[in-house]
């Protein structure tokens, strides 16, 4: 009989979806007796306790205090709860705002720790849970010997949203007493897009950095435009300003979600990529290393020349 | 005035490759390493405010790994970095991103250096930890995926971006020192010249050992073990074969039908 604890993450008062995908995640490892506590820290924590009041879950463990991201409170609420409660396992989603505190948390309280979980189950008693490594070429099995509390973020978009009425109690705690270094001041939103219009694309061909070099760029575009798809690329070409902003296509960029055609060529399949288009239900990989993780969720495989590949794609159209 | 930057050394897989005996680790001969991604975009930021406040500012980098590691260090101080420290014991085989902050965590006491910048991740494993973790155990104010900085060396307070999904930023102040874990994008990093390549051999560098910094072994235990490594599941996609042209023709194909061209 034990306690896991969600972390769940609002932003601007608004709960993050990714916390109900923890949710299911920690659902999935609950043993017969062990109870499911969701905390939530925010302005206005009761408001948001209906919405984590899902099936499965004990108690809302709702924290007063503010809406702004603050790491180092949430640290200090993690270390409360570990030192009131002695949680055999925390699970918060694997956000920025996650990377942000979760292994200072981690190491302050002494937790098993591991980041972007993608599968979670017992073996036995033993809490294993399935992480990438080697930019997603292999996986691995992991497990925690000797740890009392294990913190493990949850990878976004791989877990189903947990859902089902719940019943769960709502509990408050006083926020603890924490040395706050940060200061919220403002927002940016990313640029405008200029017309491009990546998640209303169904059709996208998208570069990585396969293209090699700026001048090579402008052949894809044209290309695009006669197989009538929408240009995307991944995040190094825009960082590298060779395509705008708006046709990123990932975690920090733009999802692809109209998309029922995705054409990968010269992009590795990073997480943050696969994050905006892994959801497609037709996607071709054009790569020439024959391990690049793209392929593991690709519908099509072509292990081959980028520049090869398109310019004899040019004639058929 | 002091800016360490802590770099990895990652591991990149060969096209083919096979597992280590015990199944936990792929063979060694099969990796290729490199300087960090990440890392390339930490040391910048740090040659940035070093050459704006007209190099009054030390930028020593700092890594955690073996003889190779060192061209990885090598790399880093060609493009302009002032000195090294390489700390290694073979205890530190099986380390992770916590193991690394413990050791970076002595690295701190030693330098009192005035800002620390880390990559946001490596490319190899992507934990997104060592970071954050140095920060929790110092007590330092901490921010990650750190995509805009300003900073003038010695200041109280820097304001910084971060950023979030979506592209979204929250624009925060935060008071220094810092660890602030930095994010592609943040600037263009410089190539070494040849002239850095060449000076970078003569460069100092501190080799210490686990005992040198009064930790052993127990004090560096990840906070997970690794019960056995392996390759995904493939066999999803279906391989399109022949020659270019033929690929080619097929792919044309495949846009056509679901085009409903
Ligand atoms: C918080 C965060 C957010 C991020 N957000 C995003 C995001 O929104 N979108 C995004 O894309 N990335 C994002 N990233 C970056 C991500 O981690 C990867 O660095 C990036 O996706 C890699 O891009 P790539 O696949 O083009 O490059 P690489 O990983 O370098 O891959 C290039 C690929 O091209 C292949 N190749 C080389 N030459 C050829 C050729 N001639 N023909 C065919 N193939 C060839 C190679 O085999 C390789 O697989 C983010 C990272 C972080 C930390």
């Amino acid at each position: 009989m034990s306690e896991i604890i969600v972390i769940a993450i609002q932003r601007d008062g608004e709960l993050r979806s990714s916390s109900l995908e923890a949710i299911t995640a920690a659902r999935g490892v609950k043993q017969a007796g062990d109870t499911l506590s969701v905390a939530i820290v925010a302005a206005n924590p009761q408001g948001l306790a209906g919405a984590l009041s899902v099936e499965g879950v004990d108690e809302v463990i709702a924290v007063k205090a503010t809406d702004e991201f603050q790491p180092d409170l949430i640290e200090a609420v993690v270390g409360a709860l570990v030192a009131e409660r002695k949680p055999s396992l925390i699970v918060t989603a694997h956000t920025v705002d996650a990377w942000s505190f979760a292994p200072a948390a981690a190491i302050k309280n002494g937790l098993g720790f591991a980041t972007d979980v993608m599968a979670l189950r017992r073996e036995g008693a033993d809490l294993v849970a399935t992480r990438a490594g080697y930019a997603e070429k292999v996986l691995m099995d992991i497990d925690f010997p000797g740890k009392d509390t294990v913190l493990l973020t949850t990878r976004t978009n791989v877990f189903e949203p947990a859902s089902g009425q719940g019943s769960a109690k709502v509990t408050e705690m006083a926020a603890p007493a924490a040395d706050i270094a940060t200061k919220h001041e403002g927002w940016k939103q990313p640029a405008d897009a200029g017309g491009i219009d990546i998640p209303g694309s169904e059709f996208i061909l998208s570069i990585g950095r396969g293209v090699a070099d700026e001048a090579n760029v402008e052949q894809f575009l044209e290309l695009a435009d006669k197989v009538g798809a929408t240009l995307g690329c991944s995040r190094p070409i825009a960082d590298n300003g060779w395509l705008p902003k708006a046709r990123q296509v990932g975690q920090s960029g733009q999802l692809a979600a109209s998309c029922r055609l995705y054409v990968a060529m010269g992009v590795s399949g990073s997480v943050q990529h696969q994050w905006g288009m892994k959801h497609v239900e037709n996607i071709v990989a054009v790569n020439t290393d024959p391990e690049a993780s793209i392929f593991s969720i690709a519908r099509y495989g072509i292990v081959g020349d980028m520049f090869e590949i398109a310019s004899e794609l040019e004639n058929h159209f | 005035m002091k800016i360490l930057v802590p770099v990895k050394q990652i591991a990149s897989l060969d096209d083919q490759f096979e597992m280590r005996d015990d199944g936990r680790d792929v063979d060694e001969d099969y990796l290729e390493k490199d300087l960090n991604e990440f890392d390339h975009f930490s040391v910048e930021e740090a040659l940035l405010i070093k050459e704006a406040a007209g190099d009054e500012v030390e930028v020593v980098v700092a890594i955690v790994g073996d003889d190779d590691a060192d061209d990885a260090l090598r790399t880093a101080l060609a493009k302009g970095a002032d000195r090294g420290i390489r700390v290694w014991d073979d205890a530190l085989a099986n380390a992770d991103g916590t193991s690394i902050a413990r050791i970076l965590a002595k690295l701190v006491e030693r330098e009192k250096p005035d800002m620390v910048f880390t990559g946001a991740q490596s490319s190899d494993f992507g934990s997104a930890t060592t970071g954050m973790a140095l920060a929790g155990l110092l007590g330092w104010p901490h921010a990650a995926v750190v995509s805009n900085l300003e900073y003038k060396p010695g200041a109280s307070s820097a304001t910084l971006r971060r950023e979030l999904e979506g592209g979204l930023e929250e624009v925060m102040t935060i008071k220094c020192p810092a660890v602030l874990s930095i994010q592609l994008g943040i600037n263009q990093p410089r190539y070494a010249s040849l002239r850095g390549i060449k000076q970078a051999k003569q460069k100092p560098v501190d080799e210490l050992s686990l005992d040198d910094l009064g930790l052993d072994a127990s004090d560096v235990a990840p906070a997970f073990n690794v019960r056995k490594m392996y390759a995904p599941q493939r066999g999803k996609a279906e391989l399109i074969t022949g020659s270019a042209a033929e690929q080619a023709a097929r792919l044309a194909q495949i846009i056509k039908e679901i085009r409903g061209m």
